[in-house]
């Protein structure tokens, strides 16, 4: 389990971090938790000939709320999430989701860049961010660029990012109404095997706006804007959570794997969206 | 093999100095060049947590952490908290209520106890259950180590009431 050789930079800029990754090309890559990049280099998945750590470059920490906008640094932990108090008043979601993952150890470690960028379809935050409609902000040679999430994910580890950008932040308006992340994992430390995220906006007894989003159903997150659309002007009983969750299981494409077959994948999909909605409606 | 790094930390209070490759896993360092065996390697894939140590404040499976991102760093391991003359609180519990049976993964256990307590000092059944939950143990059944960190948390406010 040791990696391939690697050249090891820790640039305190970005300017540093872009002028290595303009030099190498692919050959470089950025190390933030290094909690899904180190394990693949262990087993020699991923070379990564030049790492750049981004551990000290200045301006990648912190959160913050204001005009009714959430930002997150890319830097910003799992842990930092959970433990930062303002965040969990104006996004309660994100604290609810960063819980479900993983265990305490890698929490402190994996960042929420790393987790949105790494396009690995079992990550959490990726199906959390569609649901959020959040914006992603990179940057590369050429300045600055917003990516929408839903615009983000092409497919497994393929996404709008291209080699020589970095993910420098996350944002997305305060969320509105009640709200859930549920998840369906085989033991702590395990990635889900269906979760859904969703919030949910009451108006006199109806509902009056719904954004749903499901994790580790398809290569990548699956937002379901039908899902959503099915409980608009209804006042979510279980036959209108049904109409959800049957458009939901139009909209995801689960492949079989160590976690089951495609069968019991759209079971556990559909009872986790089953209970997301009821949790964030009764939140409403 | 790529250039060596100098590399500095700060392990259990003593200063280290010394040339390694930047892909040098943190746990092979420790157990290996500095002969600090206390950190265990058990599955060495993030998932156990024998390995785990404190590096900057934080609770890390250090088979997970290359050197080079140690570099300046300050790190505690099992051996920096107590010694046989003079146990931490926490080993003292565990040796106590039978947190322990082959003590493989005790070292990273109680490293990990250590953190968990001093951000919750007084934490319920399901919080230690929950904080403890990047520990595997393959013997105890975990209930008698969630009674030892029970039990090490109460002694622990105890004394610093009576010092108060
Ligand atoms: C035992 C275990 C269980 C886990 N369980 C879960 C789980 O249930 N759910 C879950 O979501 N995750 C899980 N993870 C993954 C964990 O949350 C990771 O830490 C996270 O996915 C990646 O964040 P990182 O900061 O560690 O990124 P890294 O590992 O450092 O990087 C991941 C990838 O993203 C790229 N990258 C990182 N930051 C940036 C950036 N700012 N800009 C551009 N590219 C960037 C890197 O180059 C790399 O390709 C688990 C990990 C472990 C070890
Ligand atoms: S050896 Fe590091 S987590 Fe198991
Ligand atoms: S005491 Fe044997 S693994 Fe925990």
């Amino acid at each position: 389990m040791i990696p391939a050789a690697f050249e090891y930079y820790r640039p305190k800029d970005m300017e540093g971090v872009l002028a290595v990754l303009t030099e190498h090309g692919d050959d470089a890559r950025v190390l933030a938790g290094g909690h899904s990049l180190i394990p693949m280099m262990k087993l020699r998945m991923a070379e990564v000939p030049h790492l750049i750590d981004l551990q000290d470059v200045a301006g990648l920490g912190g959160i913050s709320v204001s005009d009714g906008t959430v930002r997150l640094g890319a830097m910003v932990t799992q842990s930092d999430i959970i433990a930062d108090a303002v965040l969990a008043d104006a996004a309660p979601i994100m604290r609810e989701a960063s819980l479900q993952i993983a265990d305490p150890q890698v929490r402190y470690m994996g960042t929420v860049g790393g987790n949105v960028a790494n396009g690995d379809p079992g990550n959490d935050m990726p199906g959390l961010m569609q649901c959020l409609d959040a914006t992603f902000t990179l940057i590369g040679p050429d300045g600055e660029r917003e990516v929408a999430a839903r615009d983000f994910y092409e497919s497994a580890y393929m996404t709008a990012r291209e080699d020589d950008e970095v993910l420098t932040a996350v944002s997305f308006k305060v969320p509105e109404g009640g709200y859930a992340y549920q998840k369906q994992k085989r033991k702590i430390g395990d990635y889900a095997t269906a979760a859904a995220a969703v919030q949910i906006v009451k108006e006199g007894g109806t509902c009056a706006r719904a954004s749903i989003a499901m994790t580790n159903l398809s290569d990548t997150p699956v937002y379901s804007e039908a899902a959503g659309a099915a409980l608009v002007g209804t006042s979510v009983t279980d036959s209108d959570i049904d109409a959800a969750v049957q458009a939901m299981l139009g909209d995801i494409d689960p492949a079989e794997d160590n976690r089951g077959p495609v069968e019991f994948k759209r079971h556990a999909a559909a009872v986790i969206l089953r209970r997301a909605i009821a949790r964030a409606w009764s939140r409403a | 093999m790529s250039k060596k790094m100098h590399i500095q930390l700060t392990v259990n209070g003593e200063a280290q100095e010394f040339l390694a490759e930047p892909r040098e896993l943190l746990i092979h360092t420790l157990r290996e060049r500095l002969n600090i065996t206390g950190p265990h390697i058990g599955c060495e894939t993030s998932h156990c947590g024998a390995c785990t140590v404190t590096l900057n404040g934080k609770s890390v499976k250090s088979c997970t952490v290359f050197v080079a991102q140690a570099d300046g760093a300050e790190i505690t391991t099992i051996e920096g908290l107590g010694n046989p003359d003079k146990l931490h609180v926490l080993q003292e519990a565990f040796k106590e209520h039978h947190g322990l049976q082959c003590g493989f993964c005790t070292p990273g256990m109680i490293t990990r106890a250590s953190k968990l307590l001093e951000e919750n000092p007084s934490p319920t059944e399901e919080e230690v259950r929950f904080g403890m939950a990047g520990n595997i143990c393959r013997c105890t059944g975990y209930q008698n180590i969630v009674k030892s960190i029970l039990a090490a948390a109460a002694e622990m406010s105890a004394s610093k009431e009576a010092a108060e």
